[in-house]
């Protein structure tokens, strides 16, 4: 709606502003103060309650030489690559088969979404069970007669992050297929008549025409991706515990892990505090232009 | 829905473009080359996306014997409904040996008033920043919407402390407000969408007639606004009772939410794991959700779709 045309005295709309006191609330205190507050706390040396004895740069430098931080971001970013891109590609490959006026659209769009209204943690258990190298896939295949089949991703600390992935891309994928749907309807029928009348084979067009006619649907999609890989952490705690070892541990696991067991919260700040940076980098620059220049026009 | 069928605005134009375009209406071979290619595809990706529920439910029906001797894919020899049984009722999580029965009514006792409190909330923040614009509004709103791409982790402690000042640390009520608060940028921003969509006449006749604040929230936007009601309590449904970050680190062990005390069913270290109670068990705390999905079918896919991209 488009803004009000009377210029408003500070007492007028009374109402909205108190309706608008939790809003107000929670936007000021809790985002707002809670953010502020964790990030000044970082600069401390705070163990098992907060406190104001200042450290400097301590603990971001403590983080940055600790093994397990730098495996949790090393993860992050193995299990980041791996969720955008596959996500993408088979959310939008999908999307594109769903799209062909085939018979049965909805059974299949259903079969490929549920998953996303499962939680992580039962994503997680569920994908520990299959994997299970005594019981699971490895074990099926071995009693087909393929005896030194290996196939234990969630109990090799070189390939557990893979394993995490694959249960990830199961849960995830729905969402994305059905937003890269939702774009497609988007797109004009007579783009697809005039390239076909044109001749351009069908991988063309939507390769050159229609994928970039979908940029706004793709930013979407990468934003919440994006947002998503940061927040990782009921997955893995779920499947393997950050195990073998520390070999599958992930920010935001070290993040609750330093806050709430090692009950040493300055490092669960500053961790917590480069995970809010990560984040601001991506979401700002896409925030602003989504919501901040637009609407005040 | 691009609908091929779709009727071209005039005639004429329509009479031209059937002239001139290489085919007519499609010919239906049900086995050809693209038709096998495109469902034999399907199909495939299909009977994977299933293979996990199949497996689990599978899983859940067999004794223990049975588990340690076949294949998780194949099908129970003989059905058992123990393990359902035992996940419920008997299962032990550290000290509690009453199974999911209790976090379940403790993720139903969060649940409710959560959806509740968060709706109410965010519908009336959603009405007064699309209706009655004031100053400052727009920056708090702004605030929100970032807010909620920032990870939770950053926001966790101070929420603790805030809580624990309150005496709400360790409740029901603490997490219910947690969720309140966390359910609020996206709810607003599918609110405040669909309330600007709605014909400001409608508002401003109202005004003329007199009605105020509350009065038109109640008596016209509200009333009006039932499917976008719908969508959100879908989303909040299903991600409240999905969440396990804000039950782990603000509950405790008797008012811990369902997947809390699943996680710690299946992931306990002491004892003979018993796969068939595990699966049982996720099977229990996936069913809430599940059934949400299944039941609000094309609403579910619009709620994700509205709370994903604008409403």
């Amino acid at each position: 709606m488009s803004k009000s045309e009377r210029p408003n005295p500070l007492f007028r709309n009374l109402n909205a502003k108190v309706a608008s006191i939790p809003m107000i609330l929670t936007a000021s205190v809790v985002f707002v103060g809670g953010t502020v507050w964790t990030v000044f706390y970082s600069f401390t040396n705070s163990k098992l309650l907060p406190r104001l004895n200042f450290a400097g740069l301590d603990q971001y430098y403590r983080l940055w030489v600790t093994p397990r931080w730098l495996i949790s971001i090393e993860n992050l970013l193995i299990y980041g690559a791996i969720s955008l891109v596959f996500s993408l590609v088979i959310g939008f490959l999908l999307a594109a088969l769903l799209d062909q006026k085939i018979r049965f659209e909805d059974t299949f769009r259903t079969i490929f979404l549920y998953p996303f209204a499962l939680s992580f943690i039962v994503t997680g258990l569920v994908w520990q069970w299959l994997l299970n190298p005594d019981f699971g896939i490895q074990h099926v295949v071995r009693d087909l007669g393929w005896t030194s089949f290996n196939f234990d991703p969630l109990y090799n600390s070189s390939i557990v992050i893979y394993g995490i992935s694959i249960a990830a891309l199961w849960q995830g994928t729905g969402l994305i297929m059905c937003l890269m749907l939702a774009g497609l309807r988007g797109i004009d029928e007579d783009i697809w008549k005039a390239a076909r009348v044109d001749g351009i084979p069908m991988w063309k067009t939507y390769l050159f025409i229609v994928i970039p006619m979908m940029r706004p649907v793709f930013i979407t999609t990468l934003v919440i991706i994006a947002s998503g890989i940061v927040k990782v952490y009921d997955l893995v705690v779920a499947q393997t515990s950050g195990g073998p070892g520390i070999a599958s541990e992930v920010p935001a696991k070290y993040v609750y892990d330093y806050m709430f067991f090692a009950q040493n919260l300055g490092q669960g700040f500053a961790a917590s505090t480069m995970m809010l940076l990560s984040v601001v980098i991506v979401v700002v620059p896409w925030a602003y232009l989504e919501f901040g220049g637009r609407k005040r026009g | 829905m691009a609908d091929p069928a779709v009727p071209l605005p005039a005639s004429a134009g329509a009479a031209e473009r059937e002239a001139s375009g290489p085919r007519g209406p499609k010919p239906r071979h049900v086995f050809s080359r693209r038709n096998i290619f495109l469902y034999g595809t399907l199909i495939v990706v299909a009977v994977y996306y299933l293979l996990p529920l199949y497996v689990m439910v599978v899983t859940s029906l067999k004794g223990m014997p049975e588990i340690r001797m076949g294949n998780i894919f194949s099908p129970p020899l003989e059905i058992t409904f123990e393990p359902w049984v035992k996940a419920w009722a008997t299962a032990c999580t550290g000290l509690n040996c009453d199974g999911l029965s209790r976090g379940f009514w403790n993720s139903v006792r969060i649940t409710v008033p959560s959806v509740l409190l968060s709706i109410a909330i965010a519908s009336v923040n959603g009405y007064a920043l699309a209706n009655w614009r004031f100053k400052g509004a727009d920056t708090f709103f702004v605030i929100l919407i970032v807010g909620a791409f920032i990870p939770y982790q950053v926001m966790i402690y101070p929420i603790v402390i805030i809580l624990r000042e309150i005496g709400l640390y360790g409740s029901l009520s603490g997490l219910v407000i947690v969720h309140s608060i966390f359910g609020m940028p996206i709810l607003t921003l599918l609110f405040r969408n669909y309330f600007a969509s709605m014909p400001e006449e409608l508002f401003r006749a109202a005004r003329v007639d007199g009605a105020g604040f509350w009065g038109i929230f109640l008596r016209i936007m509200a009333p009006m606004s039932l499917p976008i009601f719908v969508v959100a309590i879908i989303l909040q449904v299903t991600g409240i009772w999905n969440d396990f970050l804000f039950g782990v680190v603000y509950t405790r062990p008797d008012t811990y939410p369902m997947t809390v005390q699943l996680n710690n069913i299946v992931n306990s270290v002491q004892g003979v794991k018993e796969y068939n109670v595990n699966m049982a068990a996720t099977i229990l705390t996936g069913l809430v959700p599940l059934i949400v999905y299944f039941i609000s079918g094309k609403l579910f896919v619009r709620g994700i779709a509205a709370g994903a991209v604008k409403g």
